[in-house]
């Protein structure tokens, strides 16, 4: 009797510690996907939405530049009317100072991602270095690893924030000009719609789709009632991660994210939101 | 062989043991990147990935690990006690700690030999680079293992034959010798847990090694894991031999079996909270670090998607903080001393309830959006304050200071002072307190008013304070209880209720570190090896609290289980069959 008595005790105190457990907010931390961004087609604006979806995600900047105090809160901050006392600071090690203009401005913001020590403001920098040693990382290194366009995106969406003449060059403006030059450029320029988007990408091939009657893969209708849209995203960028009953995995190509665009994509995860559960749609 | 020739071997044996890790510099290619595993790294086994299994199968070794490596500690503490009292009641308690662990000695084992094969089964592009940072490193950790081995059949089987005079000193020496090596091992696992944290001696960019496997060992978080390792076991394998004793408290038939285990309770109770007080300490040292290495680590853990964690630690740590006092305030009616102390319980009840409460109050509130709008946020305006780490601090400080309270009124109850500064002593002691509450509180109220950056800064007084209060009245009552009357203290004058206090202890202790381990691995985030190589299974995201706290409640269980089969292999060793009368021999 004294064993169970001394059973149903522990029992009991491990289940109230998991129902704790379960009552809490539950939220599971998914890893930052890489976006798939068409950095040919993007204008200003697209670029500084980027930068804004870039500083709140990949970049974990909001983690500690926030309004609890870790680091300067850069959404709340003037820094047009910072700048020019902090590049005057004796403690002021970079390279900024010898642009001029908004291109100072512009050079200081990279400079704080890319070399973070190079001026510290007082108070938040690695204990014990009097402020000499930022404890941000360098975000074009791990664990963050930015590209050149990802910190010139977090660059101009910092620029636009303080409301400062966005400097910051569009990433392929080059490559944008040559292609215009070309005509439509080397692969015909982006679907305009849905349909076009599937016969360019050759979803027809494997799924039933615009009437093709193939059964390579998975049947879509009605996909946009059991997968949201960043489901539905993740299922064309990222096919491997989910396979559906039934099928293999590595038969769908891995690689739409360096092939579609942003516009694309977009066509498409409308087009299977809607895609009605009786048929696919013709 | 001569006596030369024996300590030339005997260097030559250290020195190849210590060149060991080196020795298989050649195997590896160090100079190569580290791998970039593929969604095809990670094989499955019936549709299921690598996480749980590992997860479960490391969190019971770690179980087990934990309690098998204390006991000896605190084993080989109460065998030198027995030798300096003369008591042989210390010794014979101390070989019935050690039986307990000996049955679950095996299993441990067992659970690590699965782990290993499920970590090179489930995630060997990882476990490739491992080998490869630690090369030889792992030969000696098996070496060391099978040295554990023979040293604890060692020490369990000679304590008889090794019991008085000098051959107990050679007993002595063997039970250092094993918790040399069992410390050692613990260690070297700790440097392959916190390598992958906190990453030393390979390239920052690329993961290619860069340095020898001591660099890649003394990474930054290594010392303080150590630390809080070692305190954690004493205070688990404390927390566990307890139950076993309050269980055979409550199966007890004579008065003599029921004070034995009273006794043996009480001193569990006295090794748990021992090892209990400065761990938070240890705690506080380990996050440091990590701030320090990785703000963004530091932040993930405490501020971040794992900070409601910190509620369930809360609970879990007030749980055992009041189970503990509990016990140490039903011990005062062992004498008829104790009962002087009685009218101060309820206080310290009041400060270890409140300093409890403090603690689990969240600074953001689960609400309804309805609630939301009427409260104008998510933050009460009154307890939203008491959510933030300068409340918490100094609430756990006051918890600690008044636990010891507890066991230095138990403490006292037993002994009546003789020495002549005996008043002088006691009002030290009444100021040290009184001084040290003021400073943990007026630290805490500064704690609000310094800049975030300060704010756990503001904390290292208070424990100092928290450090200083219990060495020196430690210090002080040992002084004065020097030549000291002692009162007569009737063990086993407990009640019933009092011992589901210490079957509290480990269940919620087993509980706290599944649930530590779950937050010190997951601050991680995405990554193997932190910033060097990226977990690319399907499985690389943190789970939500109650997903996490299921799989914790699940091996919990489990090792709930293995404990009572343990528990029971000890009592079936010491039971005798009576003989049949129809087998007597025939005269």
């Amino acid at each position: 009797m004294t064993f169970l008595k001394v059973v149903a005790f522990s029992l009991a105190m491990v289940f109230a510690f998991a129902l704790l457990a379960n009552i809490l907010p539950q939220v599971q931390s998914n890893p930052p996907t890489e976006e798939a961004v068409d950095t040919g087609s993007l204008d200003q604006a697209g670029q500084i939405a980027w930068g804004e979806r870039l500083f709140t995600g990949k970049g974990t900047c909001t983690l500690c530049h926030n309004a609890l105090g870790r680091a300067p809160d850069l959404l709340q901050l003037d820094l047009a009317a910072e700048f020019p006392s902090r590049i005057a600071d004796p403690r002021y090690a970079g390279a900024a100072k010898e642009a001029e203009g908004p291109a100072a401005v512009e050079a200081y913001i990279r400079e704080s991602m890319i070399a973070p020590s190079a001026f510290v403001v007082a108070g938040f920098g690695k204990k014990g270095t009097a402020d000499k040693i930022s404890p941000m990382p360098k975000v074009d290194g791990p664990p963050i690893s930015l590209t050149a366009d990802e910190i010139n995106a977090i660059v101009a969406f910092l620029e636009d924030r303080a409301g400062l003449e966005v400097t910051v060059p569009l990433p392929s403006a080059e490559a944008v000009a040559a292609a215009e030059s070309a005509g439509d450029g080397a692969d015909g320029g982006p679907a305009e719609t849905a349909a076009a988007a599937i016969v360019k990408f050759g979803c027809g091939a494997c799924h039933d789709l615009e009437g093709s009657g193939a059964d390579v893969g998975p049947k879509l209708g009605g996909i946009g009632a059991r997968l949201d849209r960043a489901a539905l995203r993740r299922a064309i960028l990222d096919p491997n991660a989910e396979i559906a009953k039934g099928f293999e995995p590595d038969t769908m190509p891995q690689d739409f994210a360096e092939q579609m665009r942003v516009s694309e994509l977009d066509l498409l995860v409308d087009y299977l939101s809607n895609l009605p559960a009786a048929e696919a749609a013709r | 062989m001569s006596r030369s020739g024996k300590i030339l071997l005997a260097c030559v044996a250290v020195a190849a043991l210590a060149a060991l890790p080196e020795l298989a510099h050649a195997a590896g290619a160090l100079g190569d990147p580290a791998p970039v595993p593929t969604r095809a790294d990670y094989p499955t086994v019936g549709g299921m990935g690598g996480r749980p299994v590992v997860w479960g199968l490391a969190q019971m070794h770690l179980f087990l690990a934990a309690f098998v490596l204390a006991v000896p500690i605190f084993v080989l503490m109460i065998e030198l006690a027995g030798v300096l009292t003369r008591d042989p009641r210390y010794d014979a308690m101390a070989h019935e700690f050690l039986k307990i662990s000996m049955a679950a000695y095996s299993f441990t084992a067992l659970t690590g030999g699965g782990l290993a094969l499920a970590l090179f089964l489930f995630y060997p592009v990882v476990m490739d680079y491992m080998l490869r940072v630690f090369r030889g490193q792992v030969l000696f950790y098996a070496l060391l293992f099978g040295m554990e081995s023979v040293f604890l059949y060692l020490y369990y089987y000679s304590w008889d034959a090794l019991r008085h005079g000098n051959r107990k000193w050679m007993h002595l020496a063997i039970g250092l010798v094993l918790n040399d090596v069992g410390l050692t091992l613990m260690f070297i696992a700790n440097a392959w847990t916190t390598f992958m944290m906190s990453p030393a001696g390979v390239d920052p960019l690329t993961g290619a090694i860069t340095g020898s496997v001591w660099e890649a060992t003394r990474n930054p978080l290594w010392n303080p894991l150590n630390l809080h390792r070692f305190l954690a076991n004493i205070a688990y394998g404390g927390a566990i031999v307890g139950a076993y004793a309050a269980y055979r408290f409550l199966s007890a038939r004579t008065a003599e079996e029921r004070a034995h285990y009273d006794w043996m309770g009480y001193t569990s109770n006295f090794i748990a909270v021992a090892g209990f007080l400065p761990l938070p300490f240890a705690g506080y040292w380990l996050m440091a670090e990590i701030y320090a290495y990785s703000q963004q680590m530091g932040i993930t853990a405490m501020g971040g998607i794992l900070a409601w964690l910190f509620i369930i630690q809360a609970v879990l740590i007030g749980t055992i903080l009041l189970a503990a006092n509990y016990y140490l305030w039903c011990g005062l009616n062992r004498s008829e001393a104790g009962a002087r102390y009685a009218p101060y319980v309820k206080y310290i009840a009041v400060v270890i309830v409140g300093g409890f409460l403090v603690w689990v109050t969240p600074h953001s509130l689960i609400l309804t959006p309805e609630e939301v709008r009427i409260l104008g946020g998510t933050t009460h305006k009154v307890l939203g304050p008491l959510g933030i780490m300068p409340a918490k601090n100094t609430a756990v400080n006051l918890m600690l200071i008044f636990t010891f309270m507890s066991f230095q009124m138990f403490y006292r109850s037993g002994r009546e002072p003789t020495v002549p500064w005996a008043r002088a002593g006691n009002a030290v002691i009444g100021a040290l307190y009184i001084a040290g509450i003021v400073n943990i509180v007026l630290a805490g109220i500064y704690g609000y008013i310094t800049p975030t950056v300060y704010k756990v800064g503001a904390s290292v007084p208070q424990v100092l304070t928290t450090l200083t209060i219990i060495i020196a009245c430690a210090v002080i009552d040992g002084f004065m209880g020097r030549g000291a009357r002692r009162n007569k203290i009737h063990w086993g004058r407990m009640s019933t209720r009092s011992q589901y206090a210490l079957f509290v202890l480990p269940v919620a202790f087993t509980w706290l570190m599944a649930l530590m381990g779950y937050i010190r691995s997951s601050v991680r985030t995405q990554w193997h090896v932190y910033a060097i190589m990226k977990d690319a299974s399907p499985e690389a995201y943190i789970p939500t609290i109650g997903d996490a706290g299921n799989m914790i409640t699940t091996v919990t269980l489990a090792f709930m289980a293995v404990i009572v089969f343990v528990f029971w292999l000890s009592q079936l060793g010491a039971t005798k069959q009576a003989a049949d009368s129809s087998e007597a021999p025939a005269e």
